[in-house]
C-alpha cells in the first residue's frame, strides 16, 4: 500500500469513527431531551395543581378554629349549666351513663370531675323518673346494665310509668275495695241515728 | 501512521462505548422520571379536586354559629325553669 493510500484509510477510518460518535451522541442528547421536555410538563401540571390547592386550603384554617372556638363556647355552656342543675356527681353519673367511660375523663373545665366516681345510672336516672312522675309524665325508666347506656323504651314507656304506683292498681285492679253503695236503694241500709238534728251532748267537764 | 491506527482503533473500541454507556444511563434516569412525575401530577390534580368542598366550610362555620347560639338560648331558658343542684 502506497503511503498515500494508507493515510487516506486511516483518515477515513477516523471521520468514520467521529461521525459514529456524534451521531450516537446525537440519538441520545435527542432522547434525553424528549424526555426532559416530559418531565417540564408533568412539573407544569403539577405546579398548577399545587397552586390550586394551596388557594383553596388559604382559608381552611382560619375556618376550623372559628368554628372550634364557637364549639368550644358550646360545650363550656353546656357543662356548666349541667354541673350547675343537675350537680358535679349526678353529672358525672349522666355523661357516664349515656356515654359509658367517658365520665372517667370528666369535664374540661371542672379538672376536679375526672376524680368523681360516677354513680349508678339508675340512681341518677329515678330522681328524673319520680319528677317526671310528679308532673304526670311518661317517665323513661333506664333499664339494662348499669355500666352501658341508659335506655328509653318508647312503646312502653307509659306502662313502665304504671309500675311507678301501688302493685294491685296495676295487675288485680279487682282486688281493691269497692266503692260504698249509698241512697235509699243501698243494698246495706243503715239504721238512722236518732240524735240527728238534736243539741250535742256534751261530755262531763273535766275536773 | 501506527499511532495514528492505533489512535482509531481506541476511538473505536474505548471511547465509543464508555460515550454510549453514559448517555445510556442518563438516558434511563430521565425516562424513570416520567412516571413519577406524572404520578405527582395525577395526586395533586386529584387532591385540589378533593378539596372543592372546602368552600362548603363557610356554611358549616354558619350553622355552628346558629346552632350554638340556639343552644345558648335554649340553656338561659333552662337555667331559669330548673332549680340549681343542692
Amino acid at each position: 500500500m502506497t503511503p498515500v493510500l494508507a493515510v487516506a484509510a486511516a483518515g477515513v477510518v477516523t471521520i468514520v469513527a467521529v461521525a459514529l460518535i456524534v451521531a450516537v451522541l446525537v440519538f441520545y442528547l435527542v432522547s434525553v431531551i424528549v424526555q426532559l421536555r416530559k418531565i417540564t410538563t408533568g412539573l407544569n401540571e403539577t405546579i398548577a395543581s399545587v397552586s390550586e390547592i394551596v388557594q383553596k386550603s388559604a382559608p381552611v384554617n382560619d375556618v376550623v378554629t372559628t368554628i372550634n372556638q364557637q364549639l368550644d363556647a358550646g360545650v363550656d355552656l353546656l357543662e356548666g349549666l349541667l354541673v350547675k342543675k343537675a350537680g358535679m356527681t349526678d353529672a358525672v353519673g349522666l355523661v357516664d351513663g349515656l356515654y359509658a367511660g367517658a365520665g372517667a375523663a370528666g369535664f374540661r373545665n371542672f379538672p376536679e370531675s375526672a376524680s368523681v366516681k360516677a354513680p349508678r345510672i339508675g340512681e341518677v336516672y329515678t330522681r328524673g323518673t319520680l319528677t317526671l312522675a310528679r308532673l304526670g309524665r311518661e317517665a323513661p325508666i333506664a333499664a339494662g346494665n348499669p355500666a352501658g347506656p341508659a335506655l328509653r323504651d318508647v312503646e312502653r314507656g307509659s306502662l313502665a310509668a304504671r309500675l311507678l304506683y301501688p302493685e294491685v292498681r296495676q295487675s288485680r285492679p279487682e282486688s281493691l275495695a269497692r266503692s260504698p253503695v249509698i241512697g235509699t236503694d243501698a243494698p246495706e241500709q243503715y239504721e238512722q241515728r236518732d240524735d240527728i238534728g238534736k243539741p250535742r251532748k256534751r261530755l262531763p267537764a273535766a275536773r | 501512521m501506527i499511532l495514528w491506527w492505533i489512535g482509531n482503533l481506541v476511538l473505536v473500541a474505548v471511547v465509543l462505548p464508555v460515550v454510549v454507556y453514559l448517555l445510556r444511563g442518563v438516558l434511563h434516569a430521565a425516562t424513570s422520571i416520567v412516571p413519577s412525575v406524572q404520578g405527582i401530577a395525577a395526586a395533586a390534580a386529584a387532591g385540589s379536586k378533593d378539596l372543592d368542598a372546602v368552600a362548603l366550610l363557610l356554611t358549616t362555620q354558619d350553622q355552628v354559629q346558629k346552632t350554638v347560639a340556639g343552644v345558648a338560648n335554649y340553656g338561659g331558658s333552662l337555667d331559669v325553669i330548673l332549680d340549681d343542684a343542692q
